[in-house]
């Protein structure tokens, strides 16, 4: 009695096992179809999805197919005499109709493009776009009218209660140390900083939003930005445009080190330009040639700036940059010489009729009396400009005068070495990163900044995000500078917490001259759920670029003038003082692997159970209901055979 | 043997219980574990809306003015009176208006505002006396004698929610009350049809629900024009300037955006929300070469080509990035200078007057040609200032054709006041309100009824709790909408209806609906059956072997019976 209670008790338990492994493994399902239910929802764009009913849905296209165009005939002449009734009666109507008055030009467009040779052979171009628009867009009033200023844009300013804008787009890393440095530095991937006006009361919700209809505009994963890499930097990253709000609560910062730019991101980013991609320096935007190229940057800033020196009203500012570096081998077979049609397969014929300055820059500093290379056509203008820390001359050429197309009307500027090698002076700041380590448990992040200043030190600002699934142990940062340690004077860490937010760590370090500096942390590197892996996890996982923020010593004076008329390449960070310059630089990122799980696993385990189960519970099923009788044992073998023998014989058997 | 048959019987009843515990037990667990969450939903009252029922009740009131009847049909009239129609639009639809007349005598003062000269200023000073609802009409019975309407007009149809209507010659006053009223009514009728909703209105709004029968293509034609309801619309004026080296284009937008459009839109403001911004697009061309033609030495667009100017224009107009709502495009082309004048040419080849053209539910083009302004030898680039009023004045009623506001042909006899500064008389917009409520209503009970079959028909999909409450309040509007309706409350049955229609999309675009949707039968199987397969087979099988027993065990008692 007491062993059947057993038995019924041990079907029971084998019985609830089954079910409940077996519901496990359906939830665990759901989950699956439900991150990719998501992930599908956010290829579509983001929550602007425009609704409509399902039938309005379905009916779309065959109304756009065969729609009907007619001319607007008879109900226009009843009204037309009617509004002209109207402006009858409104006295300054009249004004507008007959005189063609001059309005008031409100916004100004300038482009630029400044052409760099590197010593490497390669060849930098940097293009500058910038709109200027004088309108009071922080005053609250709704701004809906544009002119050169793109409308997209506009709405997306004002609808969210932006104050400044930053994004950039990066295919490639820059390299400092051949390079040296960019006019606008940019991490690889897509950054994008925001600061919002502080009428915004829910910040994150807006970012969120933002960050939606951004991914749409530029066409890029900007809707993967979310809580667990968005972080507000305490102090990297202030606003560059006018206004003393410095409260980080309305800054947020993120970065998608994995994002991929190609041409789906540049066709947006051109449309923001009043002369689109058919007049001016926007002819060379080939994105078939720009493409081919080791390092392609671009971005939009928006900021408000000054409308005079004295800085009564504000204007909003669009910047757009281009930055790009051809390579010596692959854009240019090799040979040291480049051309405008050799890097874009364009030549200029004309400046965008609606810019007021159209320029382009050839940094000539290098070659002062033409003994490294030759630049033709020659111009005879020159410009000089402290960039950087360093006075630098260029050639200009102004395309708003007819004179510089020459007689062929077409400006293709050449550059030829004649020396096969020349040397650059090392930049002053250059950053290494990487990760040490072995194993998938543990690891170390080592950032190294390189002080190349012979006798000056200077302070830096770093501030590096890791994602949550890399967990520091703070305790375990030390910074050291030639062998010495060297304590920030300024540390801001926020630890991370699981699936919500990434860490951040800032800090404020003084590098003394001529020295490496060391910053060294330890992490752990945590198991995700299997849900939350990449769709390529062997790949591993990006960190994103760290970010260092100097201010560097320069070895002539800055022009502090703000109000200058300067290139364009030379005025977006502002300078407040004359022996130093503001720089930002950014490390390389970073590639971690995760251990990693084999993904088929979930399914093999709910065989194999199930089989173990099954199993199981058969013999038990045949154990409870199979009749059991007692068989006679079998006779032996000599038995049987004499048994045969027997019967054979007539005998009855044994 | 006894024992054997004792073991035996055991097996079975182990067999038995094995099955019993599986099924009372077993299966209720896995379905409980592994079922969707759906929250419940008020189907029956959803299954109610399927079946619309629409009584549209319009307050009308007659005033008879002095010398139109006499005492004795004046103590004969009766006070109020209800008039029923009934349709039956299809199996599902049925719509039944209801009049309800008021009749009643001029006061003094509305006697002394009808002896104004002319029939504008008694409109307006009618109006000042007393102001009437939303989608009620008041009809003023004049003498026939009267001097307010010109000769050859019968109905005067003002800008407000009144009309004033001349006593016929054939009605003389000996004539009884019955018969005069039987001689008013069908003409009261008709101003009615004019000034609120006719039934081919209503139908037309009711085409998301009914599929209407092929009509001519003319009436198609215009009931595709304008945009569907929606609770905003975004309206963006576009200057396009394909050739800003020769052309420097400068347009007062803002003001005439100030004068022209926005007395409409606040007209309109109870209807929808509205935001308009311009913008001025370089290098913008059209999607077809213009042909010169050289008898008139201009370069013409025919209306054939039209359908292909739009879509390179289209890339660049940019959607709206900040909002959902549908966009009204009215775009200016300024063609450039060596290819202007431009002129469009409709169907017949003939120069059409305003140099315009429109697409049904996107908006409105306009070539805007400048050529006039400057001289052969000017130097380029020539500084031309738009004039917006000629502008304007197209794309309002472009603006009116897409918004719905129809001018209905009026019927012969009738005057009919031109709708002012304001572009929009009351009784349009109460003409407007009428069809878009009727069309909400239409299009929500759709919605949630699509929604309704869709949730019944897959039952993988999780009904979150949001989502019913969402189904719910949809269903509540719609009942207080139809309700507001009947009672003849105009306004707050727009109001209702918009609110029906916000809550049945929401519901019905929750992404949360998707979830379950893509979860595949098979895959489901590849999890169950290594468990299932095993733990059943046996089961089963015993089961068989039971039964077969019991059959035979039976069948041999018949026999030994037998």
């Amino acid at each position: 009695m007491a062993a059947s209670r057993r038995q019924r008790l041990g079907l029971w338990l084998v019985l609830c096992t089954c079910l409940l492994t077996a519901a496990a493994a359906v939830d665990a399902d759901n989950d699956d179809v439900q991150v990719s239910g998501t992930g599908h929802d956010n290829a579509a764009g983001g929550p602007t999805v425009p609704p409509g009913t399902g039938e309005q849905g379905a009916g779309r296209t065959p109304e756009t197919e065969d729609r009907r165009w007619e001319a607007t005939q008879e109900e226009v002449e009843v009204v037309v005499e009617e509004v002209q009734q109207a402006g009858d009666q409104d006295q300054d109507q009249d004004q507008v109709v007959d005189p063609p008055s001059e309005p008031p030009s409100r916004d100004d467009f300038k482009e630029e493009l400044v052409i760099r040779p590197l010593h490497s052979g390669d060849i930098y171009a940097s293009f500058q776009f910038r709109t200027v628009w004088d309108t009071d867009f922080l005053g609250g009033q709704k701004v809906s009218h544009y002119r050169l200023f793109p409308k997209s844009l506009g709405q997306v300013i004002t609808k969210f209660s932006v104050r400044e804008l930053h994004i950039s787009f990066t295919q490639g890393y820059w390299r400092t140390m051949q390079w040296g440095q960019p006019y606008l530095p940019s991490p690889p991937g897509a950054e994008l900083w925001v600061w919002f006006q502080d009428t915004v009361t829910d910040v994150d919700g807006t970012w969120k939003e933002l960050t939606n209809v951004l991914s749409g505009i530029f066409c890029a994963s900007l809707n993967f930005i979310d809580s667990t890499n968005t972080v507000q930097p305490s102090a990297s990253f202030k606003p560059l445009g006018i206004g003393n709000v410095t409260d980080h609560r309305f800054l947020r910062y993120a970065t998608l080190p994995r994002e991929i730019v190609c041409t789906e991101n540049l066709t947006p980013w051109k449309k923001l330009l009043p002369c689109g991609s058919k007049a001016g320096l926007s002819v060379l935007l080939k994105s078939e040639k720009l493409f081919h190229s080791t390092f392609h940057s671009q971005a939009v800033h928006v900021r408000p700036v000054c409308q005079d020196p004295h800085c009564k009203t504000t204007s909003l500012e669009l910047r757009q940059t281009l930055n790009v570096v051809f390579d010596l081998h692959t854009s240019g077979q090799g040979k040291r010489e480049w051309s405008l049609f050799k890097m874009f397969s364009r030549t200029l014929t004309e400046a965008c009729p609606l810019a007021s300055s159209s320029k382009v820059y050839i940094d000539v500093t290098d070659n002062p009396q033409g003994e490294q290379f030759d630049l033709s056509p020659a111009t005879p203008l020159l410009s000089q400009a402290g960039v950087l820390g360093d006075r630098r001359t260029y050639s200009v050429y102004d395309l708003t005068q007819q004179a510089t197309f020459g007689p062929t009307r077409s400006l293709n500027t050449l550059l030829r070495w004649k020396s096969p090698e020349g040397d650059m002076l090392g930049p002053l700041l250059h950053s290494e990163r990487y990760v040490a380590g072995y194993g998938l448990q543990t690891g170390e992040i080592h950032t190294l900044m390189y002080n190349n200043h012979p006798y000056r030190a200077f302070p830096v600002l770093l501030l590096s995000t890791v994602p949550w699934y890399l967990r520091l142990y703070i305790h375990t940062l030390t910074v050291t500078s030639k062998g010495k340690d060297n304590k920030p004077s300024y540390i801001h860490y926020q630890p991370s917490k699981d699936r919500e937010r990434p860490h951040l760590l800032e800090m404020l370090l003084q590098l003394p001259p001529n020295s490496v500096t060391e910053v060294t942390v330890e992490f752990e590197r945590a198991l995700l759920k299997w849900t939350e892996y990449t769709p390529d996890p062997n790949h591993g996982f990006y960190v994103g670029s760290s970010v260092i923020s100097a201010l560097v010593p320069s070895v002539v004076a800055m022009d502090t003038n703000s109000t200058l008329e300067r290139p364009l390449f030379n005025s977006f960070f502002p300078c407040k003082e004359e022996t130093s310059y503001f720089m930002r630089i950014y490390t390389e990122p970073l590639l971690v692997n995760l251990p990693t799980p084999d993904f088929s696993m979930p399914y093999n385990v709910i065989c194999l159970t199930c089989t173990v189960v099954a199993v199981g519970y058969g013999s038990l099923y045949n154990l409870l209901t199979r009749t059991f009788q007692v068989e006679e044992p079998s006779p032996g073998l000599a038995k049987r055979i004499a048994n045969v023998i027997r019967r054979m014989r007539g005998v009855p058997p044994l | 043997m006894a024992t054997a048959e004792v073991e035996r019987k055991r097996g079975q009843f182990a067999a038995v219980a094995i099955a019993v515990v599986v099924v009372m037990v077993g299966v209720p667990l896995w379905w409980r574990t592994t079922e969707t969450y759906r929250a419940w939903l008020p189907v029956n009252q959803i299954n109610e809306l399927a079946e619309l029922q629409l009584q549209l009740s319009v307050d009308l009131e007659v005033v008879f003015s002095r010398g139109t009847l006499t005492p004795e049909q004046q103590k004969k009239v009766p006070f109020s009176r209800t008039t029923d129609k009934m349709h039956k639009v299809d199996e599902d639809t049925t719509l039944r208006y209801r009049y309800e007349s008021k009749y009643r005598t001029a006061n003094i003062m509305e006697e002394d505002a009808l002896k104004q000269h002319t029939a504008a200023e008694a409109d307006l000073s009618l109006h000042t006396l007393s102001e009437s609802p939303c989608g009620s009409v008041v009809v003023y019975v004049i003498p026939e004698t009267s001097a307010l309407l010109p000769q050859d007009v019968d109905v005067y149809i003002g800008r407000r929610r009144t009309a004033v209507l001349r006593m016929g010659a054939q009605v003389r006053v000996g004539k009884n009350h019955k018969q005069l009223l039987a001689h008013l009514e069908p003409r009261i009728a008709q101003v009615v049809q004019v000034m609120s909703f006719s039934h081919s209105d209503i139908t037309a709004a009711l085409s998301d629900r009914v599929r209407l029968s092929p009509g001519s293509k003319e009436s198609l034609a215009d009931s595709m024009r304008s945009f569907k309801s929606s609770p905003g619309y975004e309206i963006t004026f576009s200057l396009l300037n394909p050739d800003p080296k020769s052309h420097r284009l400068h347009w007062d937008i803002e003001g005439a955006v100030h004068s022209f459009i926005q007395p409409l839109l606040t007209k309109l403001a109870p209807l929808a929300n509205f935001s308009i911004d311009s913008q001025i697009l370089y290098y913008a061309m059209l999607g077809v070469s213009p042909r010169f033609d050289s008898r008139l030495e201009a370069y013409t667009l025919n209306a054939d080509s039209l359908a292909h100017v739009i879509n390179p224009v289209e890339a660049r107009l940019g959607s709206n990035a900040a909002s959902s709502n549908p966009v009204l495009n009215f775009l200016l082309y300024v063609p450039d200078a060596h290819h202007s004048p431009l002129f469009i040419h409709d169907h017949k080849k003939h120069p059409v007057a305003s140099n315009a053209f429109h697409s049904p539910r996107w908006g409105g083009i306009m070539v805007y040609n400048v050529n006039d302004f400057y001289g052969q030898e000017t130097p380029f680039p020539v500084d031309i200032n738009i004039n917006m009023a000629k502008v304007m004045g197209v794309f309002l009623a472009q603006l009116r054709l897409m918004l719905g506001v129809q001018s209905s042909s009026a019927p012969p006899g009738f005057l009919v006041e031109p709708c002012g500064s304001a572009g929009l008389a009351d009784w349009e917009l109460d003409r407007l309100m009428w069809s878009r409520t009727v069309e909400n209503v239409a299009t929500a009970t759709t919605t949630i009824t699509s929604l309704a079959q869709l949730l019944d028909q897959i039952g993988n999909i999780v009904i979150n709790d949001n989502i019913a409450s969402q189904v719910s309040s949809t269903v509540t509007s719609l009942q207080l909408a139809i309700a507001e309706l009947e009672a003849g409350n105009l306004g707050f049955a727009l109001q209702y209806s918009k609110e029906a229609i916000l809550a049945s999309e929401r519901a019905f675009f929750n992404p949360s609906l998707l979830h379950l949707l893509y979860f595949p039968d098979d895959q489901k199987f590849a999890i169950y059956i290594p468990l299932f397969l095993p733990m059943c087979v046996p089961i089963l099988l015993s089961m068989i072997k039971i039964v077969s027993e019991v059959r035979q065990r039976r069948k041999m008692k018949q026999s030994k019976k037998d």
